[in-house]
């Protein structure tokens, strides 16, 4: 309990999982967050993130599997004899002591008697100095959130467990906090792990996401790993929006798979494909808005050779300042989103003209057709 | 017609004070006749200023040993009956058990019982089973009508405790005891005590209960009840009147206590 | 004292609540209730049992009861005391009624209107419960004595004829008479009607009247449409902590009435304590309690507020 960041800070959960009666909140799953990292548990609500935090932490005893700190199998311990701390969703500070006891809980609880240094250089570290014989409610919800991370870090935990810490912020300090978290985290070098419904704050404060989904995790990787290249429909829409054309392979020509969705061809890299991908099997293929050039139908002859392409006719177009933000139907598929940069606006780009989408093969991504397309469109935020 | 606009807009301020006038117009009577001189047995008719009651508050034989016992009871009533209802609700509100409807039923009975309905059975009981009236069979019958009122306030706060300071005290090095003491205990408190307060005034005051199960025992409102039928000794008011003035002094100064307390931290 | 506004849930089946949190001690939860709920089955619920059974007994005190299912004892009751039963009904009816006349204005005023002296009128309410109810009701024997004030100024008025011609009051007095029971009944049960009717109010949200204003409705429409009707959880409350402790209550009609404005609640008492006629007493406390469990049953029901009381 007392070892900063000593070795074996790793998190590893083998066969974890979770059943209340019928319904299974986490499936059997292997995880391991490794020592010091950032890692996030991102989904919607329900999905078995907070269950599986739960579990690190104790509070939640798992129906199976084991769970490991560093070497230790901590399964069986009681949260209170576990060297890992929670920030809690809304934070759960105590109501009835000032901030000075809330923080010097955890140390008191250990049986240490003199606090006062300790506690007073972690106020000042989540700069609360001043605060610290105020009762939390009396404290704005920026500072009960500090409070409630200084409360679980001044025990030097082994993990720092974040359940939603940010979601009672407002949209500001949101991204305020979320940067001093990530500073926090980087000073102290304990591993956190983060529970979050907010694709955003996962990827803008994570080193490594998992993105669950039903009680299973769909995909972990970094954060530009996970946006750029999506595994399954779920991942590709909880992480920003995408487009999907339904293909059929047509060819294989070295690196690329050749693909054919309405009269067109379409070309897409084989690494970034994670469907079986034999010829005439369908494929999913799957592209961001913000990838698509848009070109008048009068032009299509300027645009360059190589880049997938798709006809269309722009059924609605909005500004919205950085960005004009598109929607085109097209015979492949009804509602294609683009995003065009404000750069250089051509007028003749309005509802009803006839347009040519194109974009760089590169940006393409394959995905299993069995699939439902809109997965994940409801739960993204 | 402004006059009549503005009485027409005050109606229900107008209304609400002569309510309020009719609630407290008794106690009024209560302390102004604590002043009184009456010529006969009864304190009924107003006569002349005097201060004799006052200065001899126990002057009236078996008042101030009927006012001692009625304090000692409401004291144990509320101790038992406070442990009891605590128990029951943390029961309630924390797990999941079978008979969970009987139990609320039963609880909520005795809060739906007319007073009397209560005391004659209660007295076929005791009767029963030949017991000795007296202190016990009162204090029996008052933990049990007293049980009810606490546990609905009890359970109200521990309902509306968030179940993640428990598993944040458990996080931070708490133990289940240490948990209990140290965070379960501190906010449920106030409901406790709220609790804790309606039992002494419910036991206090309780006077159909415990006429039928007190035997020969007397309790300051049976002495109150006797001194109707007797005549009524002018110290009746001047208990009275105290009463209503601590109570009164004792809500104002825990108000103000809580104010003060509240600007201090802002 | 609010307390008693948030009486637990009746009989019906409980609303899902959340899901408490799984402890390691399956039995933990039995250890709590045990001496509580025991003390509840035996002192409580194991004396209506006795009472059922004494009601149906025979016998005398010198040669002792014994039980002969004699529910005759059941008819001879009611028939000796149907007019008390009628009178307590009557009676705590009217209180009731007079308790939600005067009592919501009050809330309302505290609810809405007080401001900062909202907390001062709470205790005003409140603290007259610390002074002896007796006490305080033997001061309406002051307020009401014959030739005092209130009589002289209601007999100016020509008040006393009419209600001496509805058989309320007889002649000049009202001491001893329906009326002083009734008025008694309503002092003593008054914050029961207040304080729910106040908890009730005070969670209506104030921009609802705003909303209603906005909607063309008058005062007296967004009264009638939208306050009353959101009130109604602390209407039937009320009505009930008024009426029940009312039905079953003799102190008013002993103290401020005579021996034609007796009450159900006086006959038990005197069944029970003077004539030691237990078969009958128990009979009688009996009905009563049938009685008003059949009527707050109903009356939940039909109110559809299962989950208020």
């Amino acid at each position: 309990m007392t070892n900063k960041t000593g070795p074996g800070g790793d998190v590893r959960l083998t066969g974890i999982a979770k059943t209340y009666g019928a319904f299974t909140a986490v499936h059997p799953l292997d995880l391991t967050v490794p020592q010091g990292s950032f890692f996030a548990l991102l989904g919607a609500s329900g999905c078995g993130k907070t269950t599986t935090l739960r579990m690190i932490a104790g509070l939640e005893e798992p129906s199976a599997g084991t769970v490991f700190l560093g070497d230790q199998d901590v399964t069986a311990l009681p949260p209170y004899k576990r060297p890992v701390n929670t920030v809690f969703q809304s934070y759960a500070l105590f109501p009835h002591l000032d901030i000075f006891e809330n923080v010097a809980f955890g140390l008191r609880r250990r049986g240490l008697k003199s606090v006062k240094k300790q506690v007073e250089e972690m106020l000042e570290l989540v700069q609360l100095g001043e605060q610290a014989r105020k009762k939390p409610h009396q404290l704005s919800g920026g500072q009960q959130q500090r409070v409630a991370v200084a409360r679980a870090l001044i025990n030097h935990p082994k993990v720092l467990l974040l359940d939603e810490p940010l979601g009672a912020l407002d949209l500001k300090l949101r991204r305020q906090m979320q940067l001093e978290l990530k500073r926090i985290q980087t000073e102290v070098g304990i591993t956190f792990v983060h529970v979050t419904h907010d694709q955003e704050e996962a990827m803008t404060m994570a080193d490594t996401v998992a993105v669950m989904n039903a009680g299973r995790v769909e995909q972990l990787g970094a954060p530009t790993d996970l946006y750029e290249n999506p595994r399954t429909t779920f991942v590709a829409n909880f992480l920003g929006t995408s487009n999907f054309i339904e293909a059929e392979v047509d060819a294989k020509t070295g690196e690329d798979i050749v693909l054919k969705a309405g009269g067109g061809k379409l070309v897409l890299p084989e690494a970034r494909c994670s469907a079986p991908a034999g010829t005439g099997g369908k494929v999913l293929v799957g592209v961001r808005p913000e990838k698509i050039s848009l070109t008048h139908a009068d032009d299509a002859g300027e645009i360059p050779e190589g880049r997938n392409r798709i006809t269309g006719r722009i059924a609605d177009s909005s500004f919205i300042g950085v960005s004009t933000q598109y929607v085109v139907d097209s015979p492949v598929c009804p509602d294609f989103e683009v995003y065009a940069q404000n750069i250089d606006r051509d007028p003749r780009l309005v509802p009803g003209a006839e347009v040519v989408l194109h974009w760089n093969p590169a940006h393409t991504f394959g995905l299993d057709a069995a699939q439902d397309a809109d997965a994940g469109v409801e739960e993204a935020v | 017609m402004p006059f009549v606009n503005w009485f027409k807009r005050n109606l229900v301020v107008l209304a609400g004070l002569l309510t309020l006038g009719y609630l407290l117009l008794p106690n009024v009577v209560v302390t102004v006749f604590s002043f009184n001189k009456p010529k006969g047995r009864f304190n009924y008719e107003w006569q002349q200023f005097s201060l004799d009651a006052w200065k001899d508050p126990c002057g009236v034989s078996g008042l101030c040993g009927s006012l001692s016992l009625s304090l000692q009871i409401a004291f144990w009533a509320t101790l038992g009956a406070t442990l009891l209802g605590t128990l029951i609700a943390f029961a309630l509100v924390r797990y999941r058990f079978r008979a969970r409807g009987a139990v609320n039923s039963l609880i909520f009975l005795p809060m739906a019982m007319p007073e009397v309905v209560m005391a004659a059975s209660l007295l076929t009981l005791f009767l029963n089973m030949g017991a000795q009236l007296g202190f016990w069979t009162i204090l029996i019958a008052h933990i049990m009508f007293c049980l009810s009122f606490v546990v609905t306030a009890v359970k109200a706060r521990v309902m509306s405790m968030d179940p993640k300071l428990e598993e944040a005290a458990r996080d931070l090095y708490a133990g289940p005891f240490q948990t209990f003491v140290r965070v379960t205990l501190p906010i449920a408190a106030p409901g406790i005590a709220a609790g804790a307060l309606l039992a002494f005034a419910l036991s206090f005051d309780d006077f159909i209960i415990t006429n039928f199960n007190a035997g020969s025992t007397v309790t300051f409102p049976m002495f109150v009840w006797g001194s109707a039928q007797r005549g009524t000794p002018v110290q009746i008011n001047v208990i009275g009147t105290t009463m209503f003035v601590v109570a009164v002094l004792f809500v104002l100064v825990s108000m103000v206590a809580g104010n003060r307390r509240n600007r201090h931290k802002a | 004292m609010s307390t008693l506004t948030e009486a637990p849930p009746p009989l019906a089946p409980e609303a899902p609540e959340p899901k408490p949190p799984k402890r390691r001690g399956r039995f933990m939860p039995y250890w709590l209730l045990l001496p509580g709920i025991l003390w509840l089955l035996v002192f409580f619920a194991l004396p209506m049992i006795y009472q059922a059974s004494t009601s149906v007994q025979t016998g005398s005190l010198e040669e002792g009861y014994k039980v002969t299912w004699h529910f005759a004892t059941y008819w001879d009751a009611l028939s000796a005391y149907w007019p008390q039963f009628v009178r307590s009904v009557l009676y705590a009816g009217t209180a009731t009624i007079l308790c939600l006349l005067l009592g919501y204005p009050l809330a309302y005023l505290i609810a809405f209107r007080a401001g900062r002296w909202r907390n001062l009128i709470m205790i005003l309410v409140i603290a007259p419960f610390f002074t002896s109810f007796l006490i305080r009701t033997l001061a309406w024997k002051t307020i009401l004595a014959d030739g005092g004030p209130v009589v002289g100024a209601l007999n100016t008025l020509h008040v006393l004829d009419v209600t001496s011609w509805l058989g309320w009051t007889a002649g000049d007095r009202v001491l001893a008479t329906p009326l002083a029971v009734v008025c008694g009944l309503t002092y003593n049960f008054l914050p029961f009607m207040i304080l729910p009717l106040y908890t009730s109010l005070e969670r209506i949200d104030g921009r609802l009247h705003e909303a209603a204003g906005d909607l063309y409705a008058r005062p007296s429409t967004t009264f009638r449409k939208v306050t009353f009707p959101l009130s109604m959880p602390g209407v039937v409350s009320g009505t009930l902590l008024t009426f029940i402790p009312a039905a079953g209550d003799y102190v008013n009609a002993d103290l401020l009435g005579s021996t034609d404005t007796r009450m159900v609640g006086n006959v038990i008492q005197t069944q029970f304590l003077r004539v030691l006629d237990y078969p009958t007493a128990a009979a009688l406390s009996f009905i009563l309690m049938a009685a008003i469990l059949l009527m707050v049953t109903l009356y939940i029901r039909r109110s559809g507020t299962e989950d208020l009381v």
